[in-house]
């Protein structure tokens, strides 16, 4: 494939907004209350709706004659480049809820730097997105702040959520052997520097929740090398179920 | 959980210059959580450009039982439309 880095850095974007696309539509009519389950359904479509559209771009970068569906549901779990963080189970609310704003934070720093990049499409498909993800934003660190703030019980299971989850966080910024080629060329995003703002923007919202910052400096990494946690199997035996049971299977 | 959220009534505005309709109502622990709320349960198919909410307890209702001291003495005052006047033919959209 004459553009193979760049399709490898689409697939980086998109999965991580395709995985936790799926992991929060397994919430779908199970969600905490009615207007709660409504909001998290809406968030995983605007995700799955940007998968599309970079999925659409790289089937076309591509020579094979792929499209969308079969980058989404045929890949084989190493050749998903999502990180850990987004894979992680609904384990509760406060789980999803933490997941969610830890993803936020960064989807919205690094959508503002992709508005910059040299690639057309990219900046197309950020323009549109960024307006989605700054609501995202904006609905997981309010729930953050009410949980963190709210009753006794719901400070102790988010803070549960905020420090096992942490260690998930610095992969954020962690560049793929793809992403520093496609930052040279000037299409792609420099992730280690929107580090500093990211945690002044978790810090600053875990304050206001009455939530500790966790001091661990042990992070893992792996997901965007394909290298990714055990739970990422079962989710994929889920969203691929379809397409490997009843194989080009069409609506 | 739920049974603690009070009940909230949405308006919303569909387009500039039109007046806000109220489209239902919902729970929410506050204001705030109120209109996010709204926003995604009333405005996802891009009804709206504009939220109120306001707790339903706010609202004072009238009692239908008392339809009939209310609204019936209206009922055959019909000299308050303003249909007896000659209109002429140059008054047009009335």
């Amino acid at each position: 494939m004459k553009q193979d880095t760049l399709y490898q850095y689409i697939l980086g974007i998109a999965d991580n907004s395709l995985i936790l696309g799926q992991r929060l539509g397994e919430l779908c009519g199970h969600g905490p209350t009615l207007e709660t389950d409504i909001a998290i359904t809406n968030i995983s479509l605007d995700l799955i709706g940007q998968t599309r559209s970079y999925y659409q771009y790289a089937a076309g970068l591509s020579d094979e004659g792929i499209t969308e569906d079969d980058i989404a549901f045929l890949r084989k779990e190493r050749e998903y480049r999502n990180v850990l963080l987004v894979e992680q189970p609904n384990t509760h609310f406060g789980y999803v809820m933490v997941r969610q704003f830890f993803f936020d934070v960064f989807h919205l720093l690094f959508l503002k730097e992709l508005q910059q990049s040299a690639d057309e499409t990219l900046v197309a498909i950020a323009n549109k997105a960024v307006k989605e993800v700054g609501y995202h934003q904006r609905f997981s660190s309010d729930w953050i702040k009410r949980l963190g703030d709210g009753t006794e019980e719901s400070h102790q299971k988010v803070q549960e959520a905020v420090n096992d989850l942490w260690r998930y966080t610095d992969e954020l910024f962690y560049m793929t052997e793809a992403d520093k080629a496609m930052f040279n060329n000037d299409i792609g995003v420099d992730l280690s520097h929107l580090k500093d703002t990211y945690y002044e923007t978790i810090t600053t919202v875990l304050s206001d929740a009455t939530l500790a910052v966790p001091d661990n400096t042990y992070f893992q990494k792996g997901g965007k090398d394909g290298i990714h946690t055990e739970h990422m199997g079962y989710l994929l035996s889920d969203l691929q179920y379809m397409q490997r049971t009843y194989p080009n299977m069409n609506w | 959980m739920k049974n603690n959220w009070p009940l909230w009534e949405v308006f919303v505005r569909s387009k500039n210059g039109l007046e806000h309709r109220h489209f239902g109502s919902l729970h929410a622990a506050d204001a705030e959580m109120a209109l996010e709320n709204a926003r995604d349960v009333y405005t996802r198919r891009s009804e709206g450009v504009s939220i109120w909410v306001v707790e339903s307890k706010h609202i004072t209702a009238s009692n239908p039982s008392e339809n009939g001291e209310m609204f019936e003495p209206a009922q055959d005052k019909v000299y308050r439309h303003p249909t007896f006047y000659n209109l002429p033919d140059e008054v047009k959209h009335m």
